[in-house]
């Protein structure tokens, strides 16, 4: 399908069905499908010519097309508990179904039914824990129900900053050994040649995330930060191949377009500004982001997207391991905060709202903290509320609205 | 009052009042360091000439924590919390976190008592001799850590003597653990708890020479058959002692078991070697079966198969720490294979915060009506 003429949004619709379908073809061909944690370097994987699939993206797709309560349920059967991250719940229930049919040649009826974009079965996965622990479990557990490899990088929790020098080079002896299994994996040496030009791609991604993200800044601004949550499927699933750095390069260029216009993402209308901390509420993305624009409100900040700003020199694996583990909630809370006003800073916020993300320990856990600390700094006033990035069940829409009423009437 | 008695006594009193012991005993120390859950090299703390206690919630009801944790944070941190609050552990001279789940990273960074607070990170691709490098490292930056805060000297010959001391009782462990599964008339599921967990308030050459005296009393008395079952347990703990009561009520003898806060600290012990502080992570890195300890092969439900058979037990009773999502990640993997070796087991719910067992009750009775069959 040609793709000249089309515009950021129909770009990323476009390059995402590509990638899926890319995936889909891969495996019918016999090359090998690699499930892989969000933020995991994908970069030896696909110098190896391995297609990829990200299950956490793949989650927030089901949970924002409502299709997540069966797939949970799946997953509660097979004796997952309901406080267990919910992109994991999802993806083992599916990952259930897709094994179940792989053995028995019969589709579950769940499955037939599910809204969920068909993916294949890995042939192994690669995880890595800089945005969780949690990661670790669950292809932990994925390798061991399957029966594939497991291509693990362990980037230790930064608890004084910065970055010491043995936990870099731990990390690069986990490149090592990556490369290794890569090797055993394919039956073939590791392609060092295109690692580099992957790594070369990878970074011009990160710069035109960057670049997008950037233009939060301007007040008003030409960016709904919600925007940047969709984008963001890309920035996961394409960031090492030439269709991010397209589709956000397109993207950016149309709101510097915009910009230069005068026309912004809320017309005249937008008053406040916020940064959003924690994932979306993928369920109810829509009830979140009109609860925001009908006051006004504009969400300029996230530090979210902002983990995928992978910035290293490539062709330097010290430096990729530092990037790869720099990631703010690695990290221990006084650089976490910096890192946070710096966003809330870069955004012009007048607030901050805190997702106390029942799926997300990490993501959660130190939000009183990290608001009273921020709060020292900046004197901006805050609100949280609770919900889940993927399960329905945990968001209260009343309580959201009222949250965000009483940040409004704090920012006035 | 006979011996066995007056040593289970000095035992159960010791877990009953841990305040007491760590200031009692802590006039042949310098001071007493904390160590929170579940792993830290406390030979290190040893080596200096401190207490090293272990830090492992109680029950009770939070308020306090109610502000600085969500109601979906584990059991163990909302006790622990709440105890921070209420100023129990400001007695300590430091406190030591490793950080295996994403609990323990935040908690390592809201830690609310006056105590400094030091905070290691464990490797978890653990079979690469590079993890062995790094973890070395973090205890080296531990051991300067504690030698600056509490001035001191921990030389490699201190530390090595630790570390004999401490796989001494081990091997002690070991012993106990094995021989009261044939005894469990005289070592009741109280009792061993008890035996095990005062490893954590009591200096360990002296936990050592009473858990001998106490195997060498036991010995003396020739087994009598036991007319109930005998179950495995598994999970961080197994607490508090009422919840062990209600074994003892359905005549459930706890034979083995494969919990974070007893089994699993002294399955095996330090391996030898020159450097106490590479010693000290190759313990890590042989150290499996436990959901803070990756490994994508997933033994634990192999070990928990063996643990069984080589018990003799009836079944497994899986203590699952309330909101313990490493736990309870393992927990799907090592059910189907416990089914499929036709092993029976229940899951019960371990919460500090509760204070009614009347439910885990019933089921612990029905549970042991099933092995009855």
């Amino acid at each position: 399908m040609e793709t000249k003429g089309m515009n950021g949004k129909q770009l990323l619709a476009h390059y995402q069905a590509q990638l899926e379908e890319e995936a889909r073809r891969a495996k019918k061909s016999g090359r090998l499908v690699c499930w892989s944690a969000s933020v995991a370097p994908s970069e030896f994987c696909v110098a190896m010519d391995i297609a990829m699939v990200y299950p956490e993206t793949h989650a927030a797709g089901i949970g924002a097309r409502k299709g997540a309560p069966d797939l949970l349920e799946v997953a509660e059967k097979k004796g997952y508990a309901q406080d267990v991250c919910s992109y994991a719940r999802v993806n083992l229930g599916y990952m259930e179904l897709l094994k179940q049919q792989a053995l028995t040649g019969v589709q579950d009826e769940k499955l037939a039914n599910s809204p969920a974009v068909e993916i294949p079965l890995p042939d192994l996965v690669i995880t890595c824990n800089n945005i969780c622990n949690t990661l670790l479990k669950w292809y932990e557990n994925l390798a061991k129900e399957l029966n594939v490899p497991c291509i693990v990088i362990d980037v230790p929790f930064n608890h004084t900053m910065p970055i010491s020098q043995h936990s870099k080079d731990y990390i690069v002896g986990q490149f090592g050994e990556a490369i290794a299994q890569l090797e055993e994996i394919c039956q073939r040496p590791f392609d060092y040649d295109k690692f580099y030009q992957v790594q070369e791609q990878t970074q011009r991604s990160v710069a035109e995330w960057a670049r997008l993200a950037g233009l939060m800044r301007h007040k008003p601004s030409p960016l709904n930060g919600f925007d940047l949550f969709n984008f963001m499927a890309l920035i996961v699933c394409g960031r090492s191949t030439p269709y991010a750095e397209i589709t956000f390069k397109t993207f950016a260029d149309e709101l510097e377009e915009n910009l230069e216009n005068g026309i912004y993402a809320f017309g005249e209308n937008e008053k406040k500004r916020v940064t959003w901390e924690g994932i979306a509420v993928w369920p109810h993305l829509g009830h979140t982001f009109k609860t925001l624009k009908n006051a006004g409100t504009i969400m300029t900040g996230s530090a979210y997207p902002g983990m995928w700003r992978l910035e290293y020199t490539p062709g330097d694996l010290s430096s990729m391991a530092e990037a790869y583990t720099r990631i703010y909630i690695n990290t221990c809370l006084e650089y976490k905060v910096l890192q946070l006003q710096q966003v809330v800073d870069s955004g012009n916020c007048d607030g901050i709202l805190y997702h106390q993300n029942r799926s997300c320990k990490l993501m959660s856990l130190l939000n009183v903290e990290t608001a009273e600390e921020l709060q020292k700094r900046n004197g901006l006033p805050y609100v949280s509320f609770d919900g889940d990035q993927t399960d329905p069940n945990n968001y209260g829409a009343a309580q959201f609205e009222l949250r965000v009423q009483a940040l409004n009437e704090m920012m006035e | 009052m006979n011996r066995i008695e007056e040593l289970l006594t000095i035992f159960r009193s010791a877990v009953v009042n841990p305040e007491g012991t760590a200031t009692a005993v802590g006039n042949e120390f310098k001071g007493v360091v904390g160590i929170m859950p579940v792993y830290a090299p406390e030979e290190i703390v040893h080596a200096a000439g401190y207490l090293p206690v272990g830090i492992w919630g109680g029950q009770k009801s939070v308020s306090k924590a109610h502000t600085y944790l969500p109601p979906f944070a584990c059991s163990i941190m909302q006790s622990v919390m709440e105890l921070q609050l209420e100023g129990v552990y400001n007695q300590l001279d430091a406190i030591i976190f490793s950080v295996p789940c994403d609990t323990l990273k935040c908690m390592s960074q809201k830690w609310k008592g006056q105590a400094p607070s030091i905070v290691f990170t464990h490797p978890q691709n653990r079979k690469l001799e590079s993890a062995n490098q790094y973890l070395e490292m973090e205890y080296r930056i531990v051991a300067e850590k504690l030698e600056q805060l509490l001035n001191v000297r921990i030389t490699d010959e201190a530390l090595q003597n630790s570390i004999k001391v401490y796989n001494e009782n081990r091997q002690v462990m070991r012993l106990f653990t094995e021989l009261v599964m044939d005894y469990p008339e005289i070592i009741n599921p109280v009792n061993r708890h008890a035996v095990i967990k005062a490893r954590y308030l009591m200096e360990k050459s002296t936990h050592t020479k009473l858990v001998r005296e106490l195997i060498d009393l036991i010995r003396q008395n020739p087994p009598v058959p036991w007319k109930g079952k005998r179950i495995v347990l598994t999970g961080i703990t197994a607490e508090p002692e009422a919840l062990l009561n209600i074994f003892e009520e359905n005549n459930l003898a706890v034979v083995a078991d494969d919990l974070a806060q007893e089994s699993r600290q002294f399955r095996h012990d330090i391996p030898e070697g020159e450097n106490p502080y590479l010693r000290l992570a190759r313990w890590w890195q042989e150290h499996d079966g436990c959901s803070l300890a990756l490994n994508p092969q997933k033994p634990r439900g192999d070990m928990l198969i063996d643990m069984v058979k080589q018990a003799c037990a009836d079944g497994v009773i899986v203590c699952m720490m309330k909101f313990c999502d490493p736990e309870e990640f393992d927990y799907p993997v090592y059910y189907q294979q416990l089914e499929a070796a036709g092993i029976p087991s229940l899951m019960i719910e371990i919460d500090q915060q509760t204070t009614s067992f009347e439910q885990v009750r019933t089921r612990i009775q029905s549970f042991s009506e099933v092995l009855e069959g």
